[in-house]
């Protein structure tokens, strides 16, 4: 008997265990679960938490967080012909798992046939604008209008793209060898031209220096003339008021003065004839 | 801890859409690893009980409630100062726990995520290996650093941006791969940024608002995102033109230096110089100054000197004029060698005298 009950309590609870394994399952926050009976869609599960299922029914698990998608690196024209190697990125996130299996039904596939989607929006659109518009903020114009493009072709896959952004817009290789030659001499320009202004004004300022100190010196030479003629007139007069007074007695007292200052060295040799004045009594004429 | 490994990039719940997080593969952590261990050793005490070797329903019941208890203790957790708990009740998020000890119903009704939410992040754009110590390791990514600006040039950026973790929930379940989502977004933002700044202010001054507006700008998509990040900090590291044309730029600076020195040079001259005419110019005003006031003392000298002497002269006319005549005369004479000729007799001597021989003798 106590056997007996021991084996049927057994049996119910493997039984139970086996029915729970099977037929319970868990839906993660990051997942989205879909159930199929023998390859049957039957439903989809969104909502995290424990879920009931048929033991023979299958669930697949899709991921219910956003995604990246980056798309291999393109060449473009932009609408004033130049090239550029456009590497985008998109966001999505599965919105349909039964549409996302049907049609791509893994990431990779998502790659393949979304990237050149993106890709050829990306041209069509970038084709309408000219480089500075893609560097400018015009940029989020272009990428709304590209996502909304995409968007309408990606419902086919069951999912929804919510971001598409330019991640590098750069030049070809044989451009930017272009770009670096005209940065070069773009540079060389402004050397040349910071050079040519320290000559300049190197120049002026030496120039101005110079002729400032021409000036100078002129002026000084001028105010002295006129100095030294202030001095010549001041004399004159102090002189001509002075001796004015008597003409006669001017003329005999510089004389005198003449004589003495200019004869009276030892170098001054006479030879006299005793005549005038001061020889009058040497030649014999007795004092009156 | 399967955070441990998030460098990989996988994220904790792996990276296939099919999922395989069934396999319990989030509990790692939290189940004690020895659960079978501990029930041979409690099967072991039991057959120490019972001698008998047998195991009674009583044995049986015993053995039941330990593992009960085992199970219930493998729910205890501990969330480390770095962390916060995420408690998943059959995958779904039942509430958040702060640092400390916790309970969680035992798996597999409950698991919980370890994020750790104050650790930051470290992302490089541009180059790698700005980690400690190894400085020297550190190369160029051309293909990150090389952008377009605003004036159709191109710079070479060099980025680090820093984050963490700002809500663990929509960190965890909103983006897969955050990591390599904030290095993407953090590209596209520089290089929006950039492309609206013109290549000279990039180089220069506009580098702090190059920081900050990256930062708002990749906060703004990885808040569009709900990705559950904060950006800490965005540091331009290097900030350079291209190689190809880095001489360029560096020649331009040497020209701005040869500018300097030239008008440096110059002023040197001009400051030595000008100096010099001024206190020339002096000089020679100064002399002028001096002549003229030596021209007008000596004048006065004279002119008193006349004065004084006339004033008497008028005294008596004929002395004076004939005391200062011989007396001027007896100077000059009496100083000077001097031959008396008569000139009736001596007209024709003159000629021959032999003037030298006469002046060396008196010597």
């Amino acid at each position: 008997m106590k056997g007996i009950t021991g084996f049927i309590v057994g049996a119910v609870i493997a039984v139970l265990a086996i029915v729970g394994y099977t037929s319970l399952f868990t839906v993660d926050e990051a997942e989205q679960v879909m159930v199929l009976q023998f390859g049957q869609y039957k439903r989809t599960v969104q909502e995290p938490g424990l879920n009931w299922k048929l033991p023979w029914q299958d669930v697949q698990r899709y991921e219910k967080r956003v995604l990246n998608l980056d798309p291999p690196e393109a060449r473009m024209i932009l609408a004033d012909q130049k090239p550029l190697l456009i590497d985008s990125f998109a966001r999505y996130r599965i919105t349909d798992p039964l549409e996302f299996f049907n049609s791509v039904r893994t990431e990779a596939g998502v790659v393949q046939r979304l990237g050149p989607i993106i890709n050829a929006s990306l041209r069509s659109s970038l084709g309408k604008v000219t480089l500075t518009s893609v560097l400018s903020a015009d940029r989020d114009a272009i990428i709304g209008e590209v996502l909304k493009a995409t968007n309408e072709q990606a419902q086919r896959f069951g999912i929804d793209v919510l971001d598409i952004r330019i991640r590098r817009a750069d030049l070809p290789v044989e451009t930017s060898q272009a770009v670096y030659q005209r940065m070069r001499t773009e540079r060389e320009r402004e050397a040349a031209e910071f050079r040519a202004q320290g000559f300049e004004q190197s120049e002026l300022i030496k120039s101005t220096a110079d002729r400032e100190a021409t000036v100078i010196m002129a002026e000084a030479t001028r105010e002295s003339e006129i100095l030294r003629g202030q001095g010549d007139a001041e004399k004159t007069r102090i002189l001509n008021d002075a001796y004015g007074q008597d003409a006669d007695f001017f003329k005999f007292f510089r004389t005198m003065q003449a004589y003495e200052q200019s004869l009276t060295n030892n170098k001054t040799y006479m030879v006299i004839s005793p005549e005038g004045d001061f020889f009058e009594f040497l030649r014999g004429a007795t004092p009156e | 801890m399967p955070w441990e490994n998030k460098g990989n990039g996988g994220g904790p719940w792996g990276g296939g859409g099919g999922g395989n997080r069934g396999s319990g593969g989030g509990g790692g952590g939290q189940r004690p690893p020895d659960i079978e261990e501990m029930i041979r050793m409690s099967q072991d005490r039991m057959k120490n009980v019972m001698p008998g070797g047998g195991v009674g329903p009583k044995g049986i019941l015993g053995l039941g409630f330990l593992i009960l208890l085992v199970w219930l203790a493998s729910g205890i957790y501990r969330v480390e100062p770095n962390q916060q708990g995420v408690v998943l009740r059959f995958g779904e998020m039942v509430k958040i726990t702060n640092p400390g000890l916790h309970w969680h119903a035992p798996y597999p009704i409950e698991t919980v995520l370890r994020p750790e939410v104050t650790t930051i992040h470290q992302i490089d754009i541009g180059f790698r290996g700005s980690g400690a110590g190894n400085r020297n390791q550190r190369r160029d990514v051309a293909e990150e650093s090389l952008m377009l600006t605003g004036d159709q040039n191109i710079i070479d950026i060099d980025l680090t941006i820093q984050w963490k973790i700002s809500d663990p929930f929509q960190y965890l379940f909103n983006i897969r791969d955050p990591e390599a989502t904030v290095k993407i977004a953090a590209e596209s933002a520089l290089r929006e940024i950039i492309g609206r700044t013109d290549i000279q202010p990039a180089l220069t001054e506009a580098r702090g608002a190059i920081e900050l507006d990256v930062r708002d700008s990749l906060q703004r998509i990885l808040d569009g995102y709900e990705a559950g990040v904060q950006i800490t900090e965005v540091q331009l590291q290097d900030v350079a033109p291209p190689a190809a044309v880095v001489d360029a730029f560096d020649d331009v600076q040497r020209a701005l230096q040869d500018r300097d020195r030239l008008r440096n040079e110059a002023e040197r001259y001009r400051n030595d110089i000008l100096p010099r005419a001024r206190g020339n110019a002096q000089k020679m005003i100064q002399e002028a100054e001096a002549y003229k006031e030596s021209l007008v003392n000596e004048a006065t000298g004279e002119a008193d000197r006349f004065l004084s002497i006339y004033r008497e002269y008028k005294q008596n006319p004929e002395v004076t004029k004939r005391r200062i005549y011989l007396e001027t005369l007896q100077k000059v004479y009496k100083n000077t060698d001097k031959v008396l000729l008569d000139k009736n007799q001596g007209d024709g001597v003159i000629p021959y005298l032999p003037l030298n021989e006469l002046r060396n003798s008196n010597r």
